[in-house]
């Protein structure tokens, strides 16, 4: 079992609060840059906060530390999610989402590891993160390096041809150092018609995510991705598996904290009217002072 | 002047970075399984705790190679230049060349000459499209000894590079004591009535075609680019200007390859006269090399027809 230094980090009801914040920071960005992902985001965010407030073994004072986990946004559109995220950890301040899209700002619409403190590896282009996140782990055991490689891919990425190349591949090399996340929220981007526009089927049927990874190989876990104390204990059971890589399928909710965005595939990438980010900022609790907070809890 | 038969670039290629290796705990190979094609092979079995079988999945080879970039090593990817460039493209340009990662891009198979492989596995843009990648370096060897030194030379350019190789084996051109500059021409024969610019193994071919055309009182100057990115601009216009009439010759593409560096330059900063000789907007087929040469007008003979029909259009 590797030790984590972070084991005894924020409570549960703490990363709930962190996750709340989270969801503020996104929306509040993506109002403010008129455009971006905001439903992927909120269904990966619970997932997120664990991962960088009790998972991962990071110095977000030096984010090129050698041993570092490692952690890729394979689903790169959700990169405000990630930055949102990144700023309450400390990597840069939590005034600095208010540049996310903005013209010469660190953070772009998709992350970019030549200028984004904290990005292990460039994303958005679906499918390529992930292969990245592979030759990482690859390097790390030629390297005899002990750290962790996480990478969250989107259910929809999971269409991509690469996502099962390399996944092929880490089977082939017995990688137990590379676990992947999938934030399985059932929509992509148009999907499938079901029986009417606003109707979009899932993208899996027949063989369903799980028994995909399960059938390449992979040891495969499945989590409540909105269940802080289920996400915890089963993101340190795939760190601590051996023998061969990990996938946990995180069962998500697009639009997941704000009731009228769950589950609606318009939310995709819509931004909110005036009223509704009201409506929105209201049920998350948000007193709108909190751009002004600080960093890690 | 007959030139000596060369070693085949592949197997220069797997000797030198093999060498390079027993140095360099930085060096690792990825393979997208044609390793007993591209001579990767030599590399693993001198080293196979660093050399990685990614497969038949190019997008992921490419992938692979940038996230070991991020770890320290410095990854040499070797496939055919079709699988590399086209079938890969996406992630060179989202994750190796934006952020500069070090990986080597080595495009084996590469131009007119793997026709016996099959016709898909011929690409002539190849040249094109890496030279409009942003931050990346392409280097294209014409023989031997300066396969063996590119090879080496690319270790130490910080940022990714494409490497052009061809499979079969040429004429040496140069001997030990040449030395490649990565971003260099080297001026291969001196004349005084054409500026030939060639690339590759083309070059080879160009001199050959030059010193024939010699008997017939035409006067080539051939110089050698074997690096299209970044471009030795100043020294293409200095010897454009020497001879006042400019032809390029390459083994692919006339768009967008060396043809169109050239032109670029000195359309801009020289204007001159100029004919682009190559593969002019085709694609290829399979058969023996020496047909192939003939067909598509790169062999000596038809690389001599092509550029004494240059100089006498120019002349009238």
């Amino acid at each position: 079992m590797k030790s984590d230094p972070r084991e005894a980090g924020p409570s549960v009801a703490e990363l709930e609060d962190l996750a709340r914040r989270g969801r503020a920071h996104v929306i509040r960005a993506v109002a403010h840059a008129n455009g971006g992902h905001i439903g992927g985001p909120l269904s990966a965010m619970d997932v997120l906060v664990a991962l960088y407030f009790r998972i991962l073994r990071i110095r977000p004072e030096e984010p090129a530390w050698a041993d570092r986990d490692r952690f890729i946004l394979s689903k790169g559109h959700s990169a405000i999610g990630l930055y949102s995220v990144l700023a309450l950890r400390g990597y840069f301040p939590v005034e600095e989402l208010q540049t996310f899209d903005a013209i010469d700002s660190r953070l772009q619409g998709h992350p970019d590891m030549a200028i984004t403190p904290g990005i292990d590896m460039s994303s958005g282009s679906l499918g390529l993160g992930f292969s990245g996140g592979l030759g990482i782990a690859l390097g790390g055991k030629a390297a005899g390096r002990g750290f962790t490689t996480y990478v969250m891919l989107g259910d929809g990425e999971c269409n991509e041809g690469i996502v099962w190349e390399a996944a092929h591949v880490a089977q082939r090399y017995s990688l137990d150092n590379l676990v992947a996340i999938i934030d399985h929220n059932k929509l992509q981007q148009f999907g499938w018609r079901g029986d009417s526009r606003t109707d979009r089927l899932p993208p899996y049927t027949g063989t369903q995510l799980a028994d995909r990874w399960g059938a390449f190989g992979w040891h495969v876990l499945e989590m409540d991705g909105h269940d802080m104390t289920q996400i915890i204990s089963t993101l340190a059971a795939a760190r601590d598996h051996r023998g061969g890589p990990v996938a946990v399928v995180a069962h998500t909710v697009k639009g997941k904290g704000v009731s009228f965005m769950e589950g609606n595939y318009e939310w995709h990438t819509r931004v909110h009217t005036a009223e509704e980010l009201g409506l929105a900022m209201a049920e998350l609790g948000d007193p709108g002072k909190e751009g002004q907070e600080g960093g890690a809890a | 002047m007959n030139l000596i038969e060369g070693k085949a670039p592949r197997v220069v290629f797997g000797e030198t970075v093999a060498e390079l290796g027993k140095t360099d705990p930085r060096i690792v190979v990825l393979d997208g399984d044609l390793g007993s094609s591209t001579r990767a092979d030599i590399f693993e079995n001198a080293h196979p705790d660093r050399f990685f079988q990614m497969g038949i999945g190019e997008q992921n080879l490419l992938g692979a190679a940038a996230g070991m970039a991020t770890v320290g090593f410095i990854p040499f990817v070797s496939t055919f230049a079709c699988f590399a460039v086209a079938r890969a493209l996406d992630s060179i340009r989202v994750l190796i060349a934006p952020a500069r990662l070090p990986v080597k891009i080595v495009g084996g198979y590469s131009g007119l000459l793997a026709g016996m492989t099959g016709k898909t596995h011929l690409i002539f843009e190849d040249l094109a499209i890496m030279r409009a990648m942003a931050r990346m370096a392409v280097v294209v060897p014409a023989d031997e000894a300066e396969t063996r030194q590119a090879v080496r030379a690319i270790v130490d350019h910080d940022g990714p590079v494409y490497l052009r190789l061809t499979r079969q084996a040429a004429p040496n051109l140069f001997d030990d004591s040449y030395r490649f500059s990565l971003g260099r021409v080297v001026v291969v024969r001196p004349g005084a009535d054409a500026t030939v610019f060639a690339t590759g193994t083309q070059t080879v071919r160009a001199f050959q075609a030059a010193e024939a055309l010699a008997a017939e009182g035409i006067d080539l100057q051939v110089v050698h680019v074997p690096t299209l990115k970044p471009l030795d601009a100043d020294a293409i216009i200095d010897a454009a200007r020497a001879t006042g009439f400019v032809i390029t010759s390459e083994e692919g593409s006339i768009v967008g390859g060396l043809g169109g560096a050239v032109a670029e330059v000195l359309g801009e900063r020289f204007p001159l006269p100029l004919r682009r000789h190559g593969l002019a907007d085709t694609f290829g087929e399979s058969g023996p090399d020496q047909a192939l040469l003939e067909k598509y007008g790169l062999s000596v003979t038809r690389t001599a027809e092509a550029f004494r029909a240059f100089v006498r259009a120019r002349g009238q």
